[in-house]
């Protein structure tokens, strides 16, 4: 039990569409048992990337060991030990919940089928609709079923693609404290969502954006290197005042949070002093730490768009 | 309710979506042109429900001059075309049964002395009937030709001969289907394009709807192997392929009296490879589509002259030569050729070794294309 066993150790990776580079040279670390949250706009290379991880893809260049195998040569052996969840619901739709796992769990050559697949559908409480087809469950159960498939090999890392896209909260939270607890079990899972709260339930986070990794880290790591100084403001007529100081100096993005707006800037200094020039007695103004929300918001507006 | 009623501008934005989609998928707005354009050359051109020019073999033991005028009447008449003369029976039973000739025209030793006699000489004219269309207007041709094909060598004291009833009397043996039953020749021919639309559409539906479901890639994650996707596509098929020719066979014989002459483990082995030429094909259209509906008009685009140029609704030897040749390239126009020599001819595997390899040819030029088409990956 080596705490420090990397699990994904793969460096300068680089994937290209045409002339597109998609994927820019990216190096990552992933240690045992670890929840590793990817982040960034749609586009800005996440599948790609986790494409290339499970052998889908073939890097152009790079290289690197993922499970402790060989990610240019060894894709059979990782795929055998990978449960890789795809961003849209790709089991099949026609057939039942038990018919699904039951071949997913013969594609991998599953020890004690029967009892492997029984086992995966209790532990995700899918029991009662075994034999209900694939296709008429909703979003949440869809998602459920997914993740029973791609563990049923008992993979070592988890590959997840926006796994709880269109999933109620209470479905997700029930979804984040199975992957916590298969953590503590020793698996890896690499994730990639567009939810700051999900961010927050990472152990360590990676920023992608036009196909670089520019931030990563741990939460309060992430945002700290952001260098990001935030004022929430609350008040009437919010609207117009976030015109006002958007035209300042120092202001580098205003972003409604409900009743508040946060206004954030890197340089502490310049920000006061906008700030100092609109403060009024209706308005009540407080310095407060920066979000993951803040910091991605202002990670987002300074990346070139992704699709050109 | 007013608010609800038809409203043609709202019918006109549907319109204009539906047109942009529709130019959108340049595959299916290609194969809306492309397929009218086909059948307008196909029925146009290649189809010709009265077959001239059919290979015919001699075997004249008579070498007097009426029978050289005979002869020479025979091709004239444009439905014949003497492709073998020979002197033997066994040589033209040979070339009936491998069917090089559509006839053969038998005249006896004593032709001239019958006919200087007014006894009106026999000509056998034995035919391969295995497709009664093809042979059916020539056939009518003949009655048209014994009252006159003489005329003109019938001059003097022998003018009184070309009033006879008909100086000339042509015999017709028809082999292989004696009673011209176009069932004969239909349902065995339903045998193979039954089994081309089952394997080429269904297979090439069934791969495409695992890539538009998204379900390829999570198959493609796994450790399963291309070659078992392929093959895991494949299996059923060839089963439902086997289930199907059975159940044709079965009509054939108990509800069409269809002869079952020749072997019919061969039929079912020369039916592996036809299925496998087609599944083959299946697979690669699979490969170029991008979704289901394009598959389906591509499988559509290889049945339609399948269909119209393999023989098997117009006879082959009535097509202009390209046709011919096109209908060659398909499978289909081999696989018939081979059923109706097994069912109704009888024919071993010497006799219908010439259809085999064409077939071979295809599955393997199919096949490659189909495996390099299909990426291991998604790039």
């Amino acid at each position: 039990m080596n705490a420090r066993e990397l699990v994904i150790d793969v460096s300068g990776v680089v994937k290209r569409f045409g002339n597109k580079t998609v994927v820019n040279g990216i190096d990552l670390k992933v240690e045992r048992g670890e929840i590793y949250g990817f982040l960034g706009p749609n586009g800005s290379g996440k599948t790609t990337f986790i494409r290339m991880l499970c052998g889908l893809l073939t890097p152009d260049a790079g290289s690197g060991t993922c499970l402790g195998f060989d990610v240019l040569r060894q894709q059979a052996e990782i795929r055998r030990q990978v449960g890789y969840m795809t961003q849209r619901f790709s089991y099949y739709e026609d057939l039942t919940i038990a018919e699904n796992l039951d071949f997913i769990a013969r594609v991998y050559a599953v020890p004690d089928r029967r009892e492997a697949v029984a086992r995966s559908l209790e532990r995700l409480g899918l029991q009662n609709r075994r034999r209900q087809l694939a296709g008429e469950l909703s979003g949440g159960w869809k998602q459920r079923l997914a993740l029973a498939a791609c563990l049923i090999h008992s993979p070592r890392l988890l590959l997840l693609d926006e796994p709880t896209a269109g999933v109620d909260p209470k479905a997700r939270r029930d979804f984040w404290e199975e992957i916590h607890d298969l953590a503590a079990e020793g698996l890896t899972v690499l994730i990639t969502t567009h939810y700051m709260d999900e961010a927050e339930r990472c152990h360590r986070l990676g920023y992608l954006a036009y196909g670089e990794l520019l931030t990563r880290g741990t939460v309060s790591e992430v945002v700290a290197s952001a260098g990001l100084t935030t004022w929430s403001v609350s008040g009437p007529d919010l609207h117009h005042l976030a015109r006002r100081l958007r035209g300042r100096e120092g202001v580098e993005q205003v972003v409604a949070f409900g009743n508040t707006l946060h206004v954030s800037g890197r340089n502490a200094t310049l920000l006061e002093a906008a700030i100092a020039a609109e403060r009024d007695a209706r308005h009540e103004w407080a310095r407060v730490r920066s979000g993951l929300e803040d910091v991605f918001i202002s990670l987002m507006s300074g990346s070139r768009d992704n699709f050109t | 309710m007013s608010s609800n009623r038809f409203a043609s501008y709202r019918l006109w934005a549907l319109v204009v979506k539906e047109f942009i989609q529709m130019w959108r998928d340049r595959v299916t707005f290609g194969m809306m042109v492309g397929i009218p354009l086909m059948q307008l050359m196909l029925f146009g051109f290649a189809i010709n429900s009265d077959p001239r020019h059919l290979p015919t073999a001699i075997r004249n033991a008579d070498m007097g001059p009426f029978a050289r005028t005979l002869v020479a009447a025979l091709q004239n008449s444009d439905y014949f075309q003497v492709t073998t003369v020979t002197a033997t029976e066994e040589e033209t039973q040979r070339l009936l049964q491998l069917g090089k000739v559509q006839f053969v025209i038998n005249i006896p030793v004593d032709f001239s002395r019958r006919l200087l006699r007014g006894l009106s000489p026999n000509v056998l004219v034995e035919t391969d009937a295995t497709d009664p269309s093809a042979v059916g207007p020539a056939v009518s041709t003949l009655r048209a030709l014994a009252g006159k094909v003489l005329d003109h060598d019938l001059k003097g004291p022998l003018a009184a001969l070309r009033d006879s009833v008909a100086p000339v009397n042509f015999q017709v043996h028809a082999h292989y289907n004696p009673e011209n039953n176009t069932q004969y020749n239909i349902v065995p021919g339903l045998m193979g394009v039954v089994l081309t639309m089952t394997m080429v559409v269904i297979t090439s539906l069934v791969i495409t709807r695992e890539r538009e479901r998204g379900t390829m890639e999570n198959l493609l994650a796994t450790p399963v192997r291309p070659v078992e996707v392929m093959l895991g596509k494949i299996v059923p098929y060839i089963v439902v392929g086997y289930i199907q020719l059975t159940l044709i066979l079965l009509a054939a014989r108990y509800i069409f009296d269809v002869p079952l002459a020749g072997s019919l483990s061969l039929l079912y082995g020369v039916a592996f490879l036809f299925i496998a030429a087609n599944l083959a094909m299946g697979i690669t259209f699979s490969t170029l589509a991008r979704n289901q509906l394009q598959a389906v008009q591509m499988a559509f685009f290889f049945f339609l002259p399948s269909i119209l140029l393999s023989g098997f609704m117009f006879p082959f030897r009535g097509m202009p030569e390209w046709a011919q040749w096109l209908g060659t390239c398909l499978p289909l126009t081999h696989f018939l050729r081979m059923v109706r020599g097994i069912l109704l001819k009888g024919n071993g595997l010497v006799e219908i070794a010439p259809e085999l390899w064409p077939l071979l040819l295809f599955f393997v030029v199919a096949l490659a294309i189909g495996i390099k088409r299909y990426r291991q990956t998604l790039d």
